[in-house]
């Protein structure tokens, strides 16, 4: 469903992926696991059309991101690290522009509006503004969101950071439903070791832009000859704590998300 | 066309909702109208120029246009740092489709206050010399909206953050407002001032505008219509050509 060989993204003078290669099979759930600046979320980008990579390949279900971007874009959803919703709309608006956006057809809509909001327990405040719902309905949001044009694949990039555990709980039973039932393929970022552990079939540990490691959970726990994840985690990318650089666009994000406030 | 319409009617829908905005933007366009309109207002007349609201109108009109529609432009900045933005970018549309929705969301809502600023205008003794040019003039307020939009959205393609937008409302927008014949008849200007005035749009669409609400222009409305024309057209593709290079 995703593959991707020699793949290579550089910004200026910092390499943010380097040479990595790995390939997602159709209904699998795949996790990106790794600390924060590893390039995860750059790697996610470049699967979804929003970067150039700078070299390599790129398949999503055969189709090249780059010059097929249109019809990879109807294949996939996605759910973004930080929320890409309008708060000045109500949730159903919300959903409404999507399906005109992805030309969901019109018959259709209404009744995957409300399914899908049904599902995520968001009926009742659909009409609401986005603003005043609290990050884990917007999150719920966007993952229904994600889901209305009934794509292949969905990405999700950190879906729970923020979120308290009741709502990650909720959350990757969502994710593992819709992978079981709807054959949806899953390919998630995050640096949470339990959630990886809980919910991926194969986990790809990256670090300073190169997989370090990838396989199966006991695979992983085998090759490093740990007992837990995170113990195969630290063993594999050392336990230092990351400085990133912080561009203009990490400060101006931190501003938008006290505004948010 | 989808797509066109809904980013249109969201424009449309953030704008009758943010009742504080709509408020702010004709506070300002007022001020001048007031201040300068009547304070002005005698010299004007002592120097034979007739009436100073008279001339004054279309240059408040031809102002709230330019800050509405840049201000629109450039709320692409917003959506950029709130996340929608992305939303539009991985879809499967088209980007000049986009751009063009958010253009003409924008120009709208810019359009609806120059038409708010117009009321005033009238209310505040300005006469336009017949109704019958209202349609034209509705024409000029709309190609000026369409123009400073798409110029908007061209530099907040290009430009990331807020000092990005404060940079461009006080070296390009202020002065593009100042030195376009808005606030004083460039016919007996210094030859500087007009030479500068030529190579600004917004001359062209004041003139344009005074030129049918009261028929006296400085060039002439052939040359203003084709002028704005050709310059609308030339920054949506400029704007639609930076938009779809906008990378996360």
């Amino acid at each position: 469903m995703i593959e991707v060989r020699n793949l290579t993204k550089r910004f200026d003078d910092v390499v943010a992926v380097r040479d990595i290669s790995f390939q997602v099979k159709r209904g699998e759930i795949f996790a990106f696991l790794g600390p924060n600046g590893a390039g995860k979320t750059t790697t996610v980008n470049m699967l979804t059309t929003l970067l150039a990579p700078t070299g390599g390949m790129i398949r999503i279900d055969g189709l090249d991101p780059v010059k097929q971007s249109n019809e990879v874009r109807k294949r996939f959803g996605i759910v973004f690290q930080d929320p890409s919703l309008d708060g000045e709309l109500t949730a159903l608006e919300n959903l409404q522009l999507h399906c005109a956006l992805y030309n969901v057809p019109r018959e259709e809509r209404g009744r995957r509006m409300e399914h899908l909001l049904r599902l995520f327990e968001l009926w009742e405040r659909r009409k609401s503004y986005v603003k005043a719902f609290s990050g884990g309905m917007k999150r719920r949001l966007e993952i229904a969101r994600c889901l209305l044009h009934t794509p292949k694949i969905i990405f999700l990039d950190e879906p729970t950071l923020g979120l308290d555990p009741q709502t990650r709980h909720q959350l990757w039973n969502q994710v593992r439903k819709l992978n079981n039932e709807e054959g949806v393929t899953v390919f998630l970022t995050t640096h949470y070791m339990e959630e990886a552990e809980k919910v991926a079939h194969r986990i790809a540990v990256i670090d300073h832009g190169q997989i370090v490691a990838l396989g199966t959970l006991d695979e992983l726990k085998q090759k490093t000859n740990t007992e837990t994840l995170e113990q195969a985690f630290l063993a594999l990318t050392g336990s230092t704590i990351r400085e990133e650089s912080a561009s203009s666009k990490d400060r101006m994000r931190t501003v938008a998300r006290l505004i948010r406030r | 066309m989808n797509c066109i319409y809904i980013l249109w009617i969201r424009q449309l829908k953030r704008y009758f909702r943010a009742r504080s905005r709509l408020l702010a933007s004709i506070g300002q366009p007022l001020l001048y109208l007031l201040a300068l309109g009547f304070g002005f207002g005698p010299i004007f007349q002592k120097a034979g120029q007739g009436s100073y609201i008279q001339f004054l109108a279309s240059g408040v009109i031809g102002m709230t246009l330019l800050f509405t529609s840049v201000f629109s432009g450039m709320e692409l900045i917003w959506d950029r740092q709130f996340g929608f933005l992305k939303e539009t970018l991985v879809a499967p549309v088209p980007r000049i489709l986009i751009m063009i929705g958010r253009t003409l969301g924008g120009a709208t809502v810019a359009l609806l206050q120059g038409l708010i600023v117009l009321a005033v205008c009238l209310v505040a003794g300005f006469r336009p010399i017949g109704f019958e040019s209202i349609p034209l003039a509705l024409l000029f307020m709309a190609l000026i909206a369409i123009m400073f939009t798409a110029f908007g959205t061209a530099f907040a393609s290009v430009i990331s953050d807020f000092q990005g937008f404060q940079l461009v409302m006080n070296f390009l927008v202020m002065p593009i407002y100042f030195l376009s014949g808005a606030i004083y008849p460039l016919t007996n200007a210094p030859k500087v001032l007009e030479w500068i005035a030529r190579v600004d749009p917004l001359s062209y669409g004041v003139d344009g505008l005074r030129g049918v609400l009261t028929g006296i222009s400085h060039f002439n409305l052939a040359t203003d219509l084709v002028v704005l024309g050709l310059l609308s057209a030339g920054f949506v593709v400029l704007g639609g050509y930076l938009f779809s290079k906008v990378q996360v």
